[in-house]
């Protein structure tokens, strides 16, 4: 009878290992318990997120891929294109070794989407980091960014947009997820099955090393002080040999299908998560021999072999009659191709090492791990962060101040700094570089492109988890349609504490209902996802960060020129008067600034969210607007003044007397509101479209270019260009 | 024009340099290393990226594969050949253009816009000698190597005889320090070789070939190179 220690060590209960040996009837050997503890880890067998997922509405006319069946999900663009994307994260590697951690996420999605058969165009960061003045997450911040542009920039695929914020609960614990989007045509779509008995289980590829053993195990488990000593459970990237296996796979799947069944990829718990899912989806056995993988180390035992998460792994269920050719294809790449095991009747994973059995069992009994119900008590009133009262402070009295600012905070200033560290042009289809909201990336050989965002604001869904999320939901898709891109689909990455402790489970629960809410409400099905919890470390746990990942099509490529802010051009605000009451600081970041503290109510209505994002669509369809900035962190005035700066441009705002706040005026962050550019010609047009559809608006100001150094005037604000540039170049 | 397109293991900017070359009616194809012969080409570029996932120094691995030999040859009869960033890199490795490109002085990767100052007296190449405007070409960069360093020895033998092609500025021409990106000596963001047939450059003009994009500064070097070549064959 194995001891707690051994599985403590392993990160599996009493309760579970009964449970193994329930279904195995007999104890597991060595090499079957690694693979169980490796698949019932929170982070490959979903344990207590699974039950949540029903929630999420999935399904869609041009969803081609059903939730979670697949590595990543599929979107149908029309014309025979394909977009495939998902979001990962990768926090728990890249709090001990940020550099390799941040590294090895990007080369893991990247696998994700190109063993589909897909060509990644574009991969975007979502980072959260604690307070910048700490050295320790000087030292996190840099090694991270540096991680993402080393493997990104080397292996050629472009880095164009992302987040970066910061708040004190990651500290110790940054969240690192990244998305990425592939392309191709849908005849090339690839599955990451198995089946077929004789069919061959051919790993290609790296050799197989003895990093990141339980590395999907280090990932669900809280971070403490010696999670340091676990630097060997961290991979180490090599994204040459990754460029060469995308190469491979990519040409594999356009000019050689009928050569495969499948291709997996593989990331947490190595070949005994990817032959055991790749077998599970095609309902097969398989059987392999552990002494054929090549090894990177000597004396690898079979344990070793199964769990290693040796990075640059394919996985290629290969036609039997068509070994030599995969092999040969995979040689002229430069690549080792090796046969490790092969497809078997019936439902059993067998392991052979060295002509002994050191695993057989039901694939079913490792793959279907157990799940948790959530204990929480399902009361807002009673929740920790539940503050729903304001605590008054003066309004502004040096606006300009205020906003030079607010602009130089490090969650609101320029991250160009960090930008300029990507390569975000390789591939001639980047039409909005990162920096601008959503990035928009040409669809090759298309007259389309895909607008890309990720958001998150964790400090709302910190304060209500339900309406926070629903707020990410509806801001990634402003994002969207502010750059003129109608939403698709969206990819959930769940970063949460300990869900154990009933305050995270509360807000995980809440989350997932939020998002699911605002999905169903805008019609944008969630097509994949990723779940990392036990964000916690001795301080507490992460603001619950629920990532979403969404992207959405331009259909029209020739006006996208022309959305350019010139002078003369009105700003109208849609969605809501100018005039905000105190209640819109709400989890704002002025608020937070000036109290460090987060209070109030959120509110969303998402049915006139819908309506006003059609309002917008609609509008850019009838050239009535030029551009537009959706209204997010920092207010008004921020989404203004990003406006100015992004296109070198002054403003001269119209009469404001009777504001009420200035500070909520200026900075407040009421929901669904945009900023349109309007040209003087269509200021009638919109205004009559504006009242026919019932969308609040107001005509802010106009655009003005008088100078070398224009003035931008608003209210109380009065600044010349080249100062709020400084400041907002200041931050980073 | 038939453009030959070098490709190693970990190039990158292969493809982009298709889509440069295509936009200007060129007609390119890819050589993979292992190749002995380029074929006939008008032209070689040898493209950006990260040969052999330059794991040692940047482009020191690439000098020994097999196609280098016949582009080397190619080059020192006289045929066109041009290296962007990466390729710049095993320009000079292969000591077809003198200078070591070391770590940008910031010890940071940049991706962004350049504008670079064209040597009107380096004009007679044909990378150059008919480009038709008169003020900077804007070209990004995108590289974490492209630190142009040389002795000052050679540095003064570049300038008398006319080979530095371009150089980091603003988008008027001035050239300072401020404008430099990675440090590189003198503002060195392009240089050629003796007979000017050779060129090495960090920007990458592949990238310039497309209004939707950076715009199309890039494509006015390939057209340059095609009306020389036109005349040549007058």
């Amino acid at each position: 009878m194995i001891d707690k220690n051994e599985l403590d060590k392993i990160a599996m209960s009493k309760e579970e290992y009964d449970l193994v040996l329930e279904r195995l009837g007999r104890e597991p050997t060595h090499v079957e318990l690694g693979m169980f503890s490796a698949l019932w880890s929170e982070h490959c067998g979903y344990k207590h997120t699974r039950p949540l997922f029903s929630f999420f509405p999935t399904e869609a006319k041009h969803v081609l891929t059903k939730a979670g069946a697949e590595n990543a999900g599929a979107i149908d663009l029309g014309d025979d294109d394909v977009a495939v994307f998902k979001v990962e994260s990768h926090n728990h590697p890249s709090a001990v070794e940020p550099y390799e951690g941040a590294a090895t996420g990007v080369g893991g999605i990247l696998r994700d989407i190109f063993a589909m058969g897909m060509r990644p165009i574009a991969l975007l960061d979502s980072l959260r980091f604690g307070n910048l003045k700490d050295s320790r997450t000087q030292y996190l911040f840099n090694g991270v960014v540096s991680g993402i542009s080393g493997y990104g920039n080397c292996i050629g695929v472009p880095t164009v947009g992302g987040e970066i914020f910061f708040d004190n609960s990651y500290t110790g614990n940054p969240l690192v997820n990244v998305m990425c989007v592939g392309v191709g045509k849908k005849k090339d779509l690839v599955s990451a099955t198995a089946s077929g008995k004789g069919n061959l289980l051919i790993l290609v590829g790296a050799d197989t090393g003895r990093d990141g053993i339980h590395g999907a195990t280090f990932a669900s488990v809280d971070l403490s002080v010696d999670s340091v000593n676990d630097r060997p459970a961290v991979q180490v990237g090599n994204p040459f040999l990754e460029k060469l296996l995308m190469e491979a796979c990519v040409e594999l799947a356009q000019n050689h299908q009928d050569w495969i069944i499948g291709i997996q990829d593989l990331g947490a718990a190595g070949l005994t998560s990817s032959i055991l899912e790749a077998a599970e989806r095609g309902g097969c056995g398989v059987e392999i021999n552990t002494s054929a993988v090549p090894q990177r180390e000597i004396e690898m035992n079979p344990y070793e072999i199964m769990l290693s998460e040796s990075q640059e792994r394919m996985l290629i269920i290969t036609k039997k009659e068509h070994q030599n050719d995969v092999i040969n294809h995979f040689k002229h790449w430069e690549l080792d191709a090796t046969i490790i095991g092969k497809v078997i009747d019936g439902e059993e994973v067998i392991v052979r090492h060295e002509n002994e059995i050191v695993a057989r069992t039901n694939i079913n009994f490792i793959t279907n791990a157990p799940t948790y119900k959530l204990n929480f008590n399902n009361d807002l009133k009673e929740y920790d962060y539940y503050n729903p009262n304001l605590e008054k402070i003066n309004d502004i009295k040096d606006a300009n101040q205020e906003l030079l600012e607010m602009l130089s905070l490090p969650n609101i200033c320029n991250k160009k700094s960090v930008f300029r560290q990507y390569d975000h042009q390789v591939l001639n289809n980047t039409i909005i570089k990162p920096g601008y909201g959503a990035a928009v990336i040409r669809i090759p050989n298309s007259n389309k492109a895909l607008a890309i965002t990720t958001d998150c604001n964790s400090r709302k869904v910190t304060m209500n988890p339900y309406t926070g999320s629903e707020i990410a939901v509806a801001e990634a898709a402003r994002n969207l349609v502010a750059v003129g891109a109608k939403p698709l689909a969206l990819s959930d990455c769940l970063n949460f504490g300990n869900p154990d402790k009933s305050t995270v489970a509360f807000q995980l629960s809440n989350a997932v209902q939020g998002i699911s809410s605002a999905a169903t409400i805008l019609g944008i099905p969630v097509v994949s996802g990723n779940a990392s919890l036990y964000n916690d470390t001795i301080t507490g746990s992460i603001a619950p960060t629920p990532v979403i990942g969404m992207i959405g099509i331009i259909e029209g490529l020739d006006d996208i020129l022309n959305r350019k802010i010139e002078q003369q051009q009105h700003l109208f605000i849609v969605g809501s008067q100018l005039n905000q009451k105190f209640d819109s600081l709400a989890g704002s970041e002025y608020y937070y600034n000036k109290t460090k503290s987060i209070a109030g109510n959120l509110e969303i209505d998402l049915v006139f969210e819908k309506k006003l994002q059609n309002f917008i669509l609609d509008a850019f369809s009838k050239k009535m607007i030029k551009n537009s900035q959706d209204i997010s962190d920092g207010g008004l005035m921020v989404a203004l003044a990003e406006m100015c700066i992004n296109y070198s441009i002054g403003f001269s705002g119209n009469n404001i007397s009777d504001a009420q706040r200035i500070d909520s005026l200026l900075f407040g962050e009421t929901e669904s509101r945009f900023l349109i550019s309007v040209p003087e010609e269509k200021v009638q047009e919109i205004i009559e479209f504006a009242k026919s559809t019932n969308i609040p608006y107001e005509d802010v100001g106009t655009f003005v270019n008088d100078s070398e150094d224009p003035s931008i005037s608003f209210g109380p604000i009065n600044l010349k260009l080249s100062k709020i540039k400084e400041s907002y170049n200041s931050g980073l | 024009m038939k453009v030959a397109i070098i490709v190693f293991p970990g190039t990158w900017s292969d493809g982009d340099c298709m889509y440069a070359m295509h936009q200007v009616g060129a007609d390119p194809y890819k050589v993979w290393h292992t190749q002995e012969k380029i074929g006939n080409p008008d032209m070689v570029i040898i493209p950006g990226g990260f040969s052999y996932g330059d794991y040692l120094r940047c482009g020191a691995i690439a000098q020994f594969s097999n196609v280098m030999k016949d582009v080397v040859n190619f080059a020192i009869s006289g045929g066109i050949v041009v290296g962007i960033c990466n390729g710049f890199q095993i320009l000079c490795e292969s000591e077809l253009l003198p200078g070591v490109l070391i770590k940008n002085d910031s010890l940071q990767f940049r991706c962004e816009d350049t504008f670079l100052k064209i040597n009107d007296s380096a004009i007679s190449s044909p990378f150059l000698n008919n480009i038709s405007i008169n003020k900077p070409l804007k070209i990004p960069i995108s590289h974490g190597s492209g630190n142009y360093f040389v002795d000052d020895l050679t540095l003064k033998k570049l300038k008398k005889t006319n080979r530095i092609a371009f150089q980091y500025s603003n988008s008027e021409g001035i050239v300072e320090d401020g404008y430099n990106p990675n440090g590189s000596v003198d503002n060195i963001a392009g240089i050629l070789n003796e007979s000017g047939n050779v060129l090495g450059m960090m920007p990458h003009p592949e990238r310039a070939s497309d209004v939707l994009l950076s715009g199309t500064d890039g494509n006015l070097i390939w057209n340059s190179v095609m009306k020389s070549m036109m005349v040549k064959n007058k």
